[in-house]
Protein backbone atom coordinates (compact mmCIF):
# COMPACT_ATOMS: atom_id res chain seq x y z
CA UNK A 1 0.00 0.00 0.00
CA UNK A 2 2.42 2.40 0.71
CA UNK A 3 5.23 1.65 -2.26
CA UNK A 4 1.78 2.59 -4.42
CA UNK A 5 1.04 5.84 -2.57
CA UNK A 6 4.36 6.72 -3.05
CA UNK A 7 4.41 5.87 -6.70
CA UNK A 8 0.91 7.86 -7.52
CA UNK A 9 2.29 10.49 -4.91
CA UNK A 10 5.44 10.91 -7.03
CA UNK A 11 3.79 11.21 -9.92
CA UNK A 12 1.48 13.36 -9.14
CA UNK A 13 4.05 15.94 -8.17
CA UNK A 14 6.51 15.11 -10.90
CA UNK A 15 3.05 16.53 -12.97
CA UNK A 16 2.60 19.14 -10.78
CA UNK A 17 6.55 20.19 -11.49
CA UNK A 18 6.39 19.93 -15.41
CA UNK A 19 2.59 21.63 -15.79
CA UNK A 20 3.25 24.15 -12.79
CA UNK A 21 -0.24 25.07 -12.34
CA UNK A 22 0.09 25.53 -8.64
CA UNK A 23 2.74 28.10 -9.37
CA UNK A 24 0.58 29.84 -12.09
CA UNK A 25 -2.80 29.62 -11.50
CA UNK A 26 -3.58 28.08 -8.06
CA UNK A 27 -1.42 30.57 -5.86
CA UNK A 28 -2.31 33.79 -7.75
CA UNK A 29 -6.06 32.43 -7.37
CA UNK A 30 -5.35 32.16 -3.50
CA UNK A 31 -3.59 35.66 -3.43
CA UNK A 32 -5.96 37.68 -5.46
CA UNK A 33 -8.97 36.13 -3.41
CA UNK A 34 -7.09 37.56 -0.43
CA UNK A 35 -6.18 40.69 -1.80
CA UNK A 36 -10.34 41.06 -2.68
CA UNK A 37 -11.12 40.48 0.72
CA UNK A 38 -8.99 43.87 1.89
CA UNK A 39 -10.47 45.70 -0.77
CA UNK A 40 -13.88 44.50 0.79
CA UNK A 41 -13.18 44.80 4.76
CA UNK A 42 -11.88 48.18 5.06
CA UNK A 43 -8.65 47.83 7.31
CA UNK A 44 -9.72 51.30 9.22
CA UNK A 45 -12.64 49.97 10.61
CA UNK A 46 -12.04 48.98 14.66
CA UNK A 47 -13.32 46.30 16.40
CA UNK A 48 -15.68 47.78 18.65
CA UNK A 49 -14.87 46.89 22.78
CA UNK A 50 -11.78 45.10 21.77
CA UNK A 51 -8.55 45.78 24.17
CA UNK A 52 -6.05 46.21 22.75
CA UNK A 53 -7.89 47.82 19.39
CA UNK A 54 -7.73 45.67 16.53
CA UNK A 55 -9.11 46.52 13.29
CA UNK A 56 -12.31 44.29 11.60
CA UNK A 57 -9.76 42.94 8.92
CA UNK A 58 -7.45 41.20 11.63
CA UNK A 59 -10.04 40.00 13.35
CA UNK A 60 -11.90 38.15 10.85
CA UNK A 61 -8.60 37.04 8.80
CA UNK A 62 -8.28 33.67 10.16
CA UNK A 63 -11.61 33.10 9.03
CA UNK A 64 -10.88 34.97 5.67
CA UNK A 65 -7.27 32.48 5.28
CA UNK A 66 -8.96 29.63 5.63
CA UNK A 67 -11.67 29.90 2.89
CA UNK A 68 -9.01 31.36 0.90
CA UNK A 69 -7.05 28.14 1.37
CA UNK A 70 -9.97 26.31 0.86
CA UNK A 71 -11.55 27.73 -2.55
CA UNK A 72 -8.01 27.29 -3.89
CA UNK A 73 -8.21 23.08 -2.54
CA UNK A 74 -11.16 23.31 -4.40
CA UNK A 75 -8.64 24.36 -7.32
CA UNK A 76 -6.18 22.27 -6.81
CA UNK A 77 -8.65 18.96 -6.14
CA UNK A 78 -10.26 20.02 -9.39
CA UNK A 79 -6.74 19.50 -10.99
CA UNK A 80 -5.59 16.27 -9.11
CA UNK A 81 -8.47 14.22 -10.91
CA UNK A 82 -8.76 16.23 -13.87
CA UNK A 83 -5.32 14.57 -14.94
CA UNK A 84 -6.75 11.21 -14.01
CA UNK A 85 -10.12 11.67 -15.88
CA UNK A 86 -8.74 12.61 -19.03
CA UNK A 87 -7.72 10.53 -21.61
CA UNK A 88 -8.88 7.14 -19.88
CA UNK A 89 -6.42 7.33 -17.05
CA UNK A 90 -9.09 6.32 -14.55
CA UNK A 91 -9.24 3.25 -16.34
CA UNK A 92 -4.97 2.86 -16.55
CA UNK A 93 -5.28 2.85 -12.57
CA UNK A 94 -8.24 0.57 -12.17
CA UNK A 95 -6.14 -1.78 -14.56
CA UNK A 96 -2.71 -1.30 -13.11
CA UNK A 97 -3.68 -3.64 -10.49
CA UNK A 98 -2.30 -0.86 -7.36
CA UNK A 99 -4.22 -1.15 -3.79
CA UNK A 100 -6.89 1.39 -4.55
CA UNK A 101 -5.59 2.62 -0.10
CA UNK A 102 -2.28 3.26 -1.96
CA UNK A 103 -4.03 5.28 -4.68
CA UNK A 104 -5.99 7.32 -2.45
CA UNK A 105 -2.61 7.64 -0.04
CA UNK A 106 -1.08 8.89 -2.91
CA UNK A 107 -3.85 11.30 -4.03
CA UNK A 108 -3.62 12.68 -0.44
CA UNK A 109 -0.01 13.43 -0.13
CA UNK A 110 0.55 15.43 -3.30
CA UNK A 111 -2.87 17.57 -2.74
CA UNK A 112 -1.52 17.87 0.80
CA UNK A 113 2.11 19.48 -0.15
CA UNK A 114 0.67 21.23 -3.19
CA UNK A 115 -1.83 22.78 -0.08
CA UNK A 116 1.12 23.18 2.76
CA UNK A 117 3.15 25.24 0.03
CA UNK A 118 0.34 27.40 -1.05
CA UNK A 119 -0.62 27.84 2.84
CA UNK A 120 2.74 29.20 3.40
CA UNK A 121 2.36 31.35 0.64
CA UNK A 122 -0.86 32.52 1.10
CA UNK A 123 -0.36 33.08 5.23
CA UNK A 124 2.45 35.25 4.59
CA UNK A 125 0.01 37.36 2.03
CA UNK A 126 -2.20 37.43 4.97
CA UNK A 127 0.36 38.83 7.78
CA UNK A 128 1.42 41.63 5.03
CA UNK A 129 -2.34 42.21 4.24
CA UNK A 130 -4.26 41.76 7.00
CA UNK A 131 -1.50 43.28 9.47
CA UNK A 132 -1.71 40.01 11.72
CA UNK A 133 1.27 39.08 14.33
CA UNK A 134 2.31 35.30 14.40
CA UNK A 135 2.02 34.01 18.07
CA UNK A 136 1.29 30.96 19.25
CA UNK A 137 3.25 28.97 16.56
CA UNK A 138 2.87 25.57 18.22
CA UNK A 139 -1.01 25.81 17.73
CA UNK A 140 -0.37 27.28 14.79
CA UNK A 141 1.51 24.47 13.21
CA UNK A 142 -0.78 22.14 14.57
CA UNK A 143 -3.87 23.51 13.72
CA UNK A 144 -2.31 24.16 10.24
CA UNK A 145 -1.15 20.38 9.67
CA UNK A 146 -4.49 18.88 11.03
CA UNK A 147 -6.55 20.73 8.83
CA UNK A 148 -4.13 20.45 5.76
CA UNK A 149 -4.69 16.58 6.19
CA UNK A 150 -8.63 16.80 6.56
CA UNK A 151 -8.92 19.13 3.69
CA UNK A 152 -6.54 16.89 1.70
CA UNK A 153 -7.92 13.58 2.57
CA UNK A 154 -11.84 14.15 2.74
CA UNK A 155 -11.34 16.19 -0.74
CA UNK A 156 -9.44 13.55 -2.43
CA UNK A 157 -12.13 11.34 -1.31
CA UNK A 158 -15.09 13.40 -2.56
CA UNK A 159 -13.16 14.16 -5.65
CA UNK A 160 -12.78 11.05 -6.59
CA UNK A 161 -16.42 10.39 -7.17
CA UNK A 162 -17.01 13.14 -9.38
CA UNK A 163 -14.25 12.59 -11.53
CA UNK A 164 -15.75 10.17 -13.99
CA UNK A 165 -18.90 12.60 -14.62
CA UNK A 166 -18.70 14.74 -17.30
CA UNK A 167 -19.88 17.76 -14.80
CA UNK A 168 -17.25 17.23 -12.55
CA UNK A 169 -16.32 20.59 -12.35
CA UNK A 170 -18.97 21.76 -10.68
CA UNK A 171 -19.90 18.61 -8.92
CA UNK A 172 -16.23 18.53 -6.91
CA UNK A 173 -17.32 22.01 -4.58
CA UNK A 174 -20.65 21.04 -4.13
CA UNK A 175 -19.36 17.62 -2.74
CA UNK A 176 -16.54 18.58 -1.00
CA UNK A 177 -17.10 21.94 0.93
CA UNK A 178 -20.38 20.99 2.96
CA UNK A 179 -17.82 17.81 3.78
CA UNK A 180 -15.03 20.40 4.72
CA UNK A 181 -17.44 23.21 6.45
CA UNK A 182 -16.50 21.64 9.95
CA UNK A 183 -12.96 21.64 9.26
CA UNK A 184 -13.18 25.26 8.35
CA UNK A 185 -15.27 26.15 11.71
CA UNK A 186 -12.23 24.23 13.57
CA UNK A 187 -9.22 25.53 11.77
CA UNK A 188 -10.52 29.51 12.24
CA UNK A 189 -11.39 28.61 15.72
CA UNK A 190 -8.25 27.59 16.34
CA UNK A 191 -6.37 30.17 14.55
CA UNK A 192 -8.28 33.08 16.04
CA UNK A 193 -7.72 31.47 19.30
CA UNK A 194 -3.66 30.82 18.40
CA UNK A 195 -3.25 34.56 16.72
CA UNK A 196 -5.72 36.42 19.57
CA UNK A 197 -6.02 34.05 22.79
CA UNK A 198 -7.11 32.68 25.07
CA UNK A 199 -4.63 29.89 23.84
CA UNK A 200 -6.76 27.45 25.87
CA UNK A 201 -9.81 27.30 23.94
CA UNK A 202 -7.83 26.78 20.41
CA UNK A 203 -6.39 22.97 21.21
CA UNK A 204 -9.97 21.34 21.54
CA UNK A 205 -10.52 22.68 18.19
CA UNK A 206 -6.88 21.55 17.26
CA UNK A 207 -7.86 18.20 18.25
CA UNK A 208 -11.06 17.98 16.83
CA UNK A 209 -9.16 18.98 13.27
CA UNK A 210 -6.62 15.94 14.23
CA UNK A 211 -9.81 13.38 14.74
CA UNK A 212 -11.05 14.62 11.45
CA UNK A 213 -8.13 14.18 9.89
CA UNK A 214 -7.81 10.63 11.12
CA UNK A 215 -11.01 9.76 10.21
CA UNK A 216 -10.67 10.90 7.09
CA UNK A 217 -7.55 8.85 6.19
CA UNK A 218 -9.34 5.62 7.33
CA UNK A 219 -12.54 6.37 5.62
CA UNK A 220 -10.45 6.85 2.40
CA UNK A 221 -8.14 3.76 2.84
CA UNK A 222 -11.47 1.71 3.57
CA UNK A 223 -14.21 3.47 0.92
CA UNK A 224 -11.64 4.75 -1.62
CA UNK A 225 -11.67 1.24 -4.01
CA UNK A 226 -15.52 1.93 -4.08
CA UNK A 227 -15.37 5.55 -5.00
CA UNK A 228 -12.66 4.49 -7.66
CA UNK A 229 -15.12 1.84 -8.83
CA UNK A 230 -18.30 4.11 -9.17
CA UNK A 231 -16.10 7.30 -10.87
CA UNK B 1 -12.41 -24.22 -35.42
CA UNK B 2 -8.64 -24.85 -35.51
CA UNK B 3 -6.14 -26.81 -33.19
CA UNK B 4 -5.31 -22.84 -32.83
CA UNK B 5 -8.31 -22.19 -31.46
CA UNK B 6 -9.08 -25.15 -29.42
CA UNK B 7 -5.58 -24.56 -27.32
CA UNK B 8 -5.78 -25.33 -23.80
CA UNK B 9 -4.25 -22.99 -21.10
CA UNK B 10 -0.36 -24.14 -19.81
CA UNK B 11 -2.20 -25.52 -16.44
CA UNK B 12 -3.96 -27.87 -18.59
CA UNK B 13 -7.50 -26.74 -18.21
CA UNK B 14 -9.61 -26.69 -21.29
CA UNK B 15 -11.71 -23.26 -19.87
CA UNK B 16 -12.01 -20.70 -22.65
CA UNK B 17 -10.22 -17.93 -21.47
CA UNK B 18 -13.66 -15.43 -22.30
CA UNK B 19 -16.48 -17.76 -21.69
CA UNK B 20 -19.79 -15.33 -21.75
CA UNK B 21 -23.03 -16.71 -21.65
CA UNK B 22 -26.18 -14.93 -21.82
CA UNK B 23 -23.89 -11.68 -21.14
CA UNK B 24 -25.78 -8.56 -20.85
CA UNK B 25 -23.95 -5.03 -20.02
CA UNK B 26 -25.54 -1.93 -19.64
CA UNK B 27 -24.38 1.64 -20.42
CA UNK B 28 -26.85 3.26 -18.22
CA UNK B 29 -29.96 2.14 -18.87
CA UNK B 30 -28.90 0.89 -22.52
CA UNK B 31 -28.43 -2.94 -23.44
CA UNK B 32 -24.83 -2.00 -25.12
CA UNK B 33 -24.07 -6.39 -24.82
CA UNK B 34 -27.31 -7.50 -25.30
CA UNK B 35 -27.21 -11.61 -24.16
CA UNK B 36 -23.63 -12.32 -26.11
CA UNK B 37 -22.96 -16.01 -25.86
CA UNK B 38 -19.00 -16.15 -26.99
CA UNK B 39 -16.25 -18.65 -26.72
CA UNK B 40 -12.67 -17.36 -26.88
CA UNK B 41 -10.19 -19.89 -26.71
CA UNK B 42 -6.54 -19.58 -25.33
CA UNK B 43 -4.01 -18.36 -28.01
CA UNK B 44 -6.75 -17.10 -30.12
CA UNK B 45 -6.43 -14.18 -32.29
CA UNK B 46 -9.82 -12.91 -32.56
CA UNK B 47 -11.06 -9.83 -34.64
CA UNK B 48 -14.74 -8.44 -33.40
CA UNK B 49 -16.08 -6.55 -36.48
CA UNK B 50 -19.06 -4.84 -36.68
CA UNK B 51 -20.58 -1.64 -37.27
CA UNK B 52 -20.23 1.16 -35.11
CA UNK B 53 -22.11 1.25 -31.69
CA UNK B 54 -22.56 -2.73 -32.13
CA UNK B 55 -21.06 -3.26 -28.88
CA UNK B 56 -17.23 -4.39 -29.66
CA UNK B 57 -15.96 -2.21 -27.03
CA UNK B 58 -18.43 -2.71 -24.56
CA UNK B 59 -16.97 -6.23 -24.84
CA UNK B 60 -13.94 -5.42 -24.74
CA UNK B 61 -14.35 -3.51 -21.33
CA UNK B 62 -16.21 -6.50 -19.65
CA UNK B 63 -13.25 -8.70 -20.55
CA UNK B 64 -11.00 -6.55 -19.49
CA UNK B 65 -12.99 -6.41 -15.72
CA UNK B 66 -13.98 -2.79 -16.14
CA UNK B 67 -17.63 -3.46 -16.20
CA UNK B 68 -19.53 -6.48 -14.91
CA UNK B 69 -22.43 -7.80 -16.21
CA UNK B 70 -26.33 -6.66 -15.00
CA UNK B 71 -27.34 -10.74 -15.82
CA UNK B 72 -25.62 -13.56 -17.55
CA UNK B 73 -22.47 -14.70 -17.23
CA UNK B 74 -19.09 -13.84 -17.79
CA UNK B 75 -15.61 -15.69 -17.02
CA UNK B 76 -12.53 -14.23 -18.14
CA UNK B 77 -9.14 -16.26 -17.31
CA UNK B 78 -10.74 -18.04 -14.59
CA UNK B 79 -12.31 -15.30 -12.82
CA UNK B 80 -15.82 -14.71 -12.69
CA UNK B 81 -16.25 -10.95 -13.88
CA UNK B 82 -19.71 -10.67 -12.61
CA UNK B 83 -17.58 -10.52 -8.58
CA UNK B 84 -16.03 -7.65 -7.94
CA UNK B 85 -12.88 -9.38 -6.21
CA UNK B 86 -13.41 -11.67 -9.87
CA UNK B 87 -12.49 -7.97 -11.68
CA UNK B 88 -10.48 -6.87 -9.95
CA UNK B 89 -8.28 -10.43 -10.05
CA UNK B 90 -8.67 -10.15 -13.74
CA UNK B 91 -7.62 -6.54 -14.74
CA UNK B 92 -3.92 -7.52 -13.22
CA UNK B 93 -4.02 -10.10 -15.90
CA UNK B 94 -5.24 -8.02 -19.03
CA UNK B 95 -3.79 -5.19 -21.34
CA UNK B 96 -6.45 -3.19 -22.80
CA UNK B 97 -5.75 -0.32 -25.29
CA UNK B 98 -8.89 1.26 -26.11
CA UNK B 99 -9.92 4.51 -27.56
CA UNK B 100 -8.25 6.67 -24.78
CA UNK B 101 -4.07 5.75 -24.49
CA UNK B 102 -4.00 6.43 -20.67
CA UNK B 103 -1.20 8.93 -20.45
CA UNK B 104 -0.38 11.57 -18.86
CA UNK B 105 0.24 14.74 -20.99
CA UNK B 106 2.48 16.55 -18.42
CA UNK B 107 4.92 13.43 -18.02
CA UNK B 108 7.25 12.09 -20.61
CA UNK B 109 7.07 8.89 -22.90
CA UNK B 110 9.51 7.68 -20.41
CA UNK B 111 7.99 8.88 -17.64
CA UNK B 112 4.85 7.76 -18.55
CA UNK B 113 5.92 3.92 -19.69
CA UNK B 114 8.07 3.84 -16.51
CA UNK B 115 5.12 4.89 -13.97
CA UNK B 116 2.49 2.75 -15.89
CA UNK B 117 5.32 -0.62 -15.72
CA UNK B 118 5.42 0.33 -11.67
CA UNK B 119 2.11 0.65 -11.32
CA UNK B 120 1.23 -2.65 -12.63
CA UNK B 121 4.66 -4.20 -11.11
CA UNK B 122 6.42 -4.93 -14.39
CA UNK B 123 10.30 -5.21 -14.11
CA UNK B 124 11.82 -1.86 -14.28
CA UNK B 125 13.72 -3.47 -17.28
CA UNK B 126 11.29 -3.91 -19.43
CA UNK B 127 11.05 -0.09 -19.81
CA UNK B 128 13.88 0.41 -22.26
CA UNK B 129 13.14 -2.81 -24.55
CA UNK B 130 9.54 -1.84 -24.99
CA UNK B 131 10.65 2.07 -26.36
CA UNK B 132 13.13 0.37 -28.61
CA UNK B 133 10.42 -1.73 -30.00
CA UNK B 134 7.88 0.52 -30.38
CA UNK B 135 10.67 2.96 -32.43
CA UNK B 136 9.96 5.53 -29.37
CA UNK B 137 13.66 4.83 -28.10
CA UNK B 138 16.20 8.20 -28.28
CA UNK B 139 14.80 11.56 -29.39
CA UNK B 140 10.84 10.81 -28.58
CA UNK B 141 11.61 9.32 -25.29
CA UNK B 142 12.25 12.33 -23.49
CA UNK B 143 9.31 14.38 -25.25
CA UNK B 144 5.80 15.17 -23.68
CA UNK B 145 2.97 12.81 -24.17
CA UNK B 146 1.43 16.14 -25.11
CA UNK B 147 3.41 17.22 -28.14
CA UNK B 148 3.27 13.83 -29.35
CA UNK B 149 1.33 12.91 -32.34
CA UNK B 150 -2.00 10.42 -32.19
CA UNK B 151 0.37 7.70 -33.86
CA UNK B 152 3.00 8.20 -31.44
CA UNK B 153 0.75 8.31 -28.51
CA UNK B 154 -0.38 4.71 -29.25
CA UNK B 155 3.18 3.30 -29.84
CA UNK B 156 3.55 4.94 -26.44
CA UNK B 157 0.55 2.81 -24.92
CA UNK B 158 1.86 -0.14 -27.18
CA UNK B 159 4.99 0.31 -25.07
CA UNK B 160 2.76 0.39 -21.86
CA UNK B 161 1.09 -2.81 -23.01
CA UNK B 162 4.69 -4.72 -23.78
CA UNK B 163 5.74 -3.61 -20.16
CA UNK B 164 2.85 -5.27 -18.44
CA UNK B 165 3.21 -8.67 -20.83
CA UNK B 166 -0.78 -9.45 -19.87
CA UNK B 167 -2.37 -12.70 -20.60
CA UNK B 168 -5.10 -11.47 -22.51
CA UNK B 169 -4.84 -8.48 -24.86
CA UNK B 170 -7.75 -6.44 -25.39
CA UNK B 171 -7.18 -3.94 -28.41
CA UNK B 172 -9.38 -1.56 -29.70
CA UNK B 173 -8.92 -0.03 -33.33
CA UNK B 174 -5.41 -0.50 -32.76
CA UNK B 175 -4.35 0.54 -36.24
CA UNK B 176 -6.36 3.70 -36.15
CA UNK B 177 -4.06 6.71 -36.69
CA UNK B 178 -1.00 4.74 -37.65
CA UNK B 179 1.00 5.01 -40.25
CA UNK B 180 1.86 1.76 -42.68
CA UNK B 181 5.47 0.94 -40.16
CA UNK B 182 2.81 1.53 -36.95
CA UNK B 183 0.62 -1.08 -38.63
CA UNK B 184 3.08 -3.06 -39.11
CA UNK B 185 4.16 -2.83 -35.49
CA UNK B 186 1.09 -3.57 -34.33
CA UNK B 187 0.41 -6.98 -36.17
CA UNK B 188 4.27 -8.23 -35.20
CA UNK B 189 3.62 -7.23 -31.43
CA UNK B 190 0.38 -9.19 -31.82
CA UNK B 191 1.80 -11.88 -33.45
CA UNK B 192 4.96 -12.41 -31.14
CA UNK B 193 2.03 -12.28 -28.19
CA UNK B 194 0.39 -15.02 -29.57
CA UNK B 195 3.63 -17.03 -30.07
CA UNK B 196 4.33 -16.27 -26.13
CA UNK B 197 1.15 -17.54 -25.70
CA UNK B 198 -1.27 -14.92 -25.18
CA UNK B 199 -5.55 -14.69 -26.06
CA UNK B 200 -5.77 -11.53 -28.23
CA UNK B 201 -9.22 -9.66 -28.95
CA UNK B 202 -9.29 -7.20 -31.46
CA UNK B 203 -11.84 -4.64 -32.38
CA UNK B 204 -11.46 -3.15 -35.60
CA UNK B 205 -13.03 -1.50 -38.98
CA UNK B 206 -9.75 -1.52 -40.61
CA UNK B 207 -10.57 -5.29 -41.79
CA UNK B 208 -6.88 -5.65 -44.03
CA UNK B 209 -4.88 -5.49 -41.44
CA UNK B 210 -6.60 -7.04 -38.61
CA UNK B 211 -7.61 -9.95 -40.70
CA UNK B 212 -4.31 -10.73 -41.78
CA UNK B 213 -3.18 -11.86 -37.97
CA UNK B 214 -6.54 -12.92 -36.73
CA UNK B 215 -7.56 -16.56 -36.33
CA UNK B 216 -11.25 -16.26 -35.30
CA UNK B 217 -13.65 -13.18 -36.72
CA UNK B 218 -16.70 -12.77 -34.81
CA UNK B 219 -19.30 -10.37 -35.98
CA UNK B 220 -20.93 -8.12 -33.66
CA UNK B 221 -24.47 -6.35 -34.45
CA UNK B 222 -26.63 -4.59 -32.44
CA UNK B 223 -25.09 -5.63 -28.93
CA UNK B 224 -24.80 -9.42 -30.09
CA UNK B 225 -22.51 -12.19 -31.37
CA UNK B 226 -24.33 -12.95 -34.61
CA UNK B 227 -21.51 -15.05 -36.34
CA UNK B 228 -18.14 -16.44 -35.85
CA UNK B 229 -15.56 -17.26 -38.39
CA UNK B 230 -12.95 -19.52 -38.32
CA UNK B 231 -9.57 -18.08 -40.50
CA UNK B 232 -7.62 -21.40 -40.92
CA UNK B 233 -4.43 -20.12 -42.15
CA UNK B 234 -4.29 -16.11 -41.67
CA UNK B 235 -1.47 -15.78 -39.65
CA UNK B 236 0.37 -18.31 -42.38
CA UNK B 237 -0.91 -16.05 -45.01
CA UNK B 238 -0.47 -12.31 -43.26
CA UNK B 239 1.88 -10.12 -44.44
CA UNK B 240 2.90 -8.79 -41.08
CA UNK B 241 6.91 -8.00 -41.25
CA UNK B 242 8.05 -9.65 -37.71
CA UNK B 243 10.91 -7.79 -36.93
CA UNK B 244 12.59 -8.19 -33.21
CA UNK B 245 15.00 -5.54 -33.46
CA UNK B 246 13.12 -2.85 -35.04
Amino acid sequence: MLSDARLIAAKDLRIEASSRVLLTQVLPFGLMVLLLFGFGISPDRQVLGEVPRRSVLEQVSPGLFWITVLFAALLGLGRSFSIEAADGNLDGLRLGGLDPAGIFLGKAAAVIVQLAVLEVIVGVGAILLFGVSLANVGLLAVTIVGATVAIGCAGTLYATLAAGQRVRETLVPLLVLPVLAPVLLGATQATEAALFGPVSDGWPWAGLLGAFALLYIAIGIVAFGSFLEES
Amino acid sequence: MSEASKSARPDGSNRPAVQLRSAVALLGSFPALAGVDLDVHHNDVALLQGPNGAGKTTLLRLCAGLIGPSSGTAMVLGQDVGSANGRRRVRRSVGLMGHSTALYDDLTVEQNVQFWAAASKAESETVVPALDRTGLAGRLQTVKVSALSAGQRRRTALAVLLCRRPSLWLLDEPHAGLDKDGRELVNGLVLEAKDAGATILIASHDLDWATSVATRRIDVVGGRVVEGTVVEDAVVKGTVVKDADA
